[in-house]
């Protein structure tokens, strides 16, 4: 296989893998600073249960979400050099940026989180917490701000040509709330903090439905319902302003989504379909002229289409870009329902004698998972063949000097030590998980002497 | 070129990075360097200790780098591009045992088992001994130079090429010095039996350092004069390998008389000069191309932007305090021996 290939199949899984962690620490992150606020404020001794449990658990997603993170880090030096020369003028001041705003918070803090209990106040430790999720939300940040500019760069210029060119920063504010940026941070914030509040769903519906710890889990199940509601309901309208962003800054990318062809006529909108690229033509259900409805509030309206692109600036997997665009449109729709109708059922005092929808929600914790994950595909495989839009084309970006068996060699250490890194994963969360909060935040202590 | 005061902006952020990879040495040098002599501390509780001693602060050491690896890239893309890509089998190696390092901290005492113990503790061992060598083996291969062709094409052979007898050499003295780091900090944090034991093993360590420390110096005033070429040409830089000399002699000393604090601040000062030494050595080039010195990789070439370069020093400015008050406020609260509780691995 050519390098290009396996350096993208290495990116792609290498990301995706870390995809998994991060939103957990930050929606586990919320969760705990509500917990342990609430702990605060009531001193009621369930709540600094709550907190140490999912402390435990939070410890298991971070860990794992460094771990995989600093690979990215060097990933993009291993294996894109020529992209890491053209954008480390400005990607560069990003992750620096990151680096020391972000996690730096973020990783300090969290050794007064873990094992600070009992050194210091317990204010002292609520701060502690706070800083950990708040440097787990900048992280995110300039994470996104970077992907963002290469989606919609801005505040730059060009120098040099070929392999030497590069992008120099000429407005780091206009970089920095570039078109997409902040669209793109609160959608990912908001899908990151449903991975967590719908873990903590499930796990809580788990024990209620098995009639353990039934008390404690309803006040963690309340609390991580009203985030979801909140955020599920927020991700429909950053959802809906993130797209008509694409629409302006990214027509070909939007023509993906919904495979319109035509190159200026009224677009449909789709529940689900399949799409045709040699045909040009999508077979599925929706609603004529919904896209131009959605961008212009005008069902005639034309918008462009992918044939207004040549052949070779037009995303490839077109069919793949619009099955994981409407993956995660069905699923952030499944989970309002979710938790509109859990909240519904809470006001007339049934949420937790419903067992069916308590079965729901400790599946529905994969649901979140998911939505993140083709999310992200959709992006990045609608913003194809470029890395950096309009400016860098993906085959031009990798490292020249690396061979096809060096990319294969690391991709099959990734492949094994990720396996045995999600199964352990597994393993220990279901451990804690089986043990419950009780006996996890109370570990039989070994003060044995040396 | 702008300037502050009288340095200019690719020269400054030369220190910064720098300054960077030394608080990465000095701090994940003690926390790989107890990993390190993790297989010779034999009872599980020990074993534990040793763990406990580093569990609050590795994470935060590891934002060194972090943020090292971000100013590289921030700063000088060339360089980080280049040499990434050329330490491609080095590098990957190294992430992968950083990856197993950090599971094999988590999940190691999470169950009673011997065997699930054990394994943990091996591959805790040992990816930190790797992790120590492969940094060096990088900083080896950096003295050396590389194969650069025009446009930074790195021409050499790519996969076993890195391990040469220099860059083992210069591993083992990275090694050895993170060993004698660790040993220094796990004195400081134990007490009793256990501390005995690591006393007995700081002085293996010190013998270890010393020996790969001369054979390292000898190969490069031999066979590597070209890298010697800086202090030839400023003979007043000779006073850093001798301040390193002075350093280290102290360590020993210090921890014979059980001033342990005082002897890891030597033994860091020792890193740090020995970092300023392979600075002087190379500045102002990154990478050394061994076809043409033209090819070569400088703070020059391989720089931001000048207007790139002042943004980062102004968030450098910004985030340095900050970043020290959560240090102190860490370093504060798990000050003292070890004492295991219901929180800890």
């Amino acid at each position: 296989m050519d390098v290009e290939i396996l350096a993208r199949i290495q990116f792609a899984f290498t990301i995706a893998f870390h995809y998994i962690y991060p939103p957990l620490s930050i929606g586990i992150g919320l969760i705990m600073v509500l917990m342990e606020g609430l702990y605060l404020k009531t001193g009621n001794k369930e709540y600094e249960i709550l907190t140490r449990f999912w402390i435990k658990i939070f410890a298991l997603t971070f860990g794992i979400g460094v771990a995989t993170g600093i690979i990215m880090e060097f990933e993009f030096g291993t294996n894109w050099a020529v992209y890491s020369r053209f954008v480390g003028d400005i990607f560069g001041s990003a992750l620096a940026a990151e680096g020391l705003f972000a996690f730096g918070l973020e990783s300090t803090f969290l050794g007064v989180l873990l094992f600070g209990w009992n050194r210091v106040k317990p204010w002292v430790h609520f701060v502690s917490t706070l800083g950990v999720f708040l440097g787990s939300m900048f992280s995110a940040v300039w994470i996104v701000v970077a992907n963002s500019w290469q989606q919609t760069p801005a505040g730059f210029h060009i120098v040099g040509e070929g392999l030497m060119a590069r992008a120099e920063v000429t407005d780091f504010w206009a970089m920095v709330f570039n078109p997409s940026s902040v669209d793109r941070i609160i959608h990912t914030w908001q899908g990151a903090i449903l991975a967590g509040a719908f873990l903590v769903l499930s796990v809580h519906a788990y024990y209620i439905r098995k009639g353990r710890f039934v008390e404690i889990s309803k006040k963690a199940f309340k609390i991580a319902l009203v985030v979801a509601t909140i955020f599920s309901l927020g991700q429909l309208v950053s959802g809906h302003s993130s797209a008509d962003g694409v629409a302006v800054n990214q027509p070909a990318k939007l023509a993906a989504m919904e495979g319109h062809f035509e190159k200026s006529a009224p677009a449909d909108l789709y529940l689900l379909g399949w799409v045709d690229k040699e045909k040009q033509k999508v077979t599925g259900i929706g609603i004529p002229g919904g896209l131009s409805f959605l961008v212009h509030q005008d069902f005639k309206a034309p918008i462009t289409g992918l044939n207004s692109f040549p052949v070779e600036d037009r995303p490839s997997q077109i069919n793949a870009v619009f099955q994981f665009y409407h993956i995660m449109i069905a699923i952030g729709m499944a989970l309002i329902g979710l938790s509109l109708f859990a909240c519904f059922m809470w006001w007339r005092g049934k949420l937790f004698e419903t067992k069916w929808l308590l079965w729901i929600f400790s599946f529905a914790v994969i649901l979140p998972q998911i939505a993140n994950q083709v999310g992200w595909f959709a992006a990045e495989m609608g913003r194809q063949p470029w890395v950096v839009y309009g400016l860098l084309r993906t085959d031009k970006a990798f490292s020249q000097e690396v061979t096809s068996s060096h990319i294969l060699f690391s991709l099959i250490l990734f492949l094994v030590v990720y396996t045995i890194l999600f199964v352990l994963f597994i393993y220990m969360v279901n451990k804690k998980i089986k043990h419950g909060p009780y006996e996890e935040a109370q570990k039989p202590v070994n003060f044995t002497t040396i | 070129m702008e300037y502050f005061l009288g340095v200019d902006y690719p020269t400054l952020w030369y220190l910064v990075i720098g300054l960077l990879f030394s608080g990465y040495a000095i701090l994940e040098g003690f926390d790989f360097g107890a990993g390190a002599w993790h297989l010779f501390l034999k009872k599980d509780l020990s074993r534990r200790i040793a763990i406990n001693a580093i569990a609050p602060v590795w994470d935060a050491n590891q934002v060194w780098l972090v943020i090292g690896g971000g100013a590289l890239f921030a700063g000088f893309p060339v360089m980080y591009a280049t040499m990434l890509s050329a330490m491609y089998v080095p590098f990957m190696l190294f992430l992968m045992f950083n990856v197993l390092r950090a599971v094999a901290i988590k999940f190691r005492s999470d169950e009673e088992m011997l065997w699930w113990r054990k394994t943990w503790d091996y591959v805790y061992s040992i990816s930190s001994i790797m992790i120590s060598f492969l940094l060096g083996v990088v900083l080896g291969n950096i003295l050396q130079g590389f194969a650069l062709g025009p446009n930074f094409a790195y021409k050499g052979d790519m996969f076993f090429s890195f391990l040469s007898p220099y860059a083992i050499m210069v591993g083992l003295t990275t090694l050895s010095l993170f060993m004698t780091q660790g040993a220094i900090y796990l004195l400081l944090k134990t007490e009793g039996r256990l501390h005995a034991r690591l006393t007995f093993l700081l002085k293996k360590g010190m013998i270890f350092f010393i020996i790969s420390f001369g054979i390292t110096t000898l190969y490069t005033l031999v066979f590597i004069p070209e890298v010697t070429a800086n202090f030839r040409a400023n003979p007043l830089y000779f006073v850093v390998p001798l301040i390193s000399f002075l350093a280290v002699a102290n360590v020993p000393r210090l921890a014979s008389k059980k001033r342990y604090m005082l002897a890891l601040v030597f033994s860091s000062l020792t890193m740090a000069f020995l970092l300023v030494l392979v600075a002087l050595q190379l500045y102002p080039t990154l990478l050394i191309s061994t076809i043409d010195p033209k090819y070569s990789v400088t703070i020059y070439n391989a720089a931001s932007s000048q207007k790139s370069l002042g943004i980062m020093l102004t968030i450098v400015v910004i985030g340095t305090p900050l970043l020290a008050a959560y240090f102190i406020f860490l370093y504060r609260t798990f000050n003292g021996k070890v004492k295991l509780d219901d929180t800890s691995y």
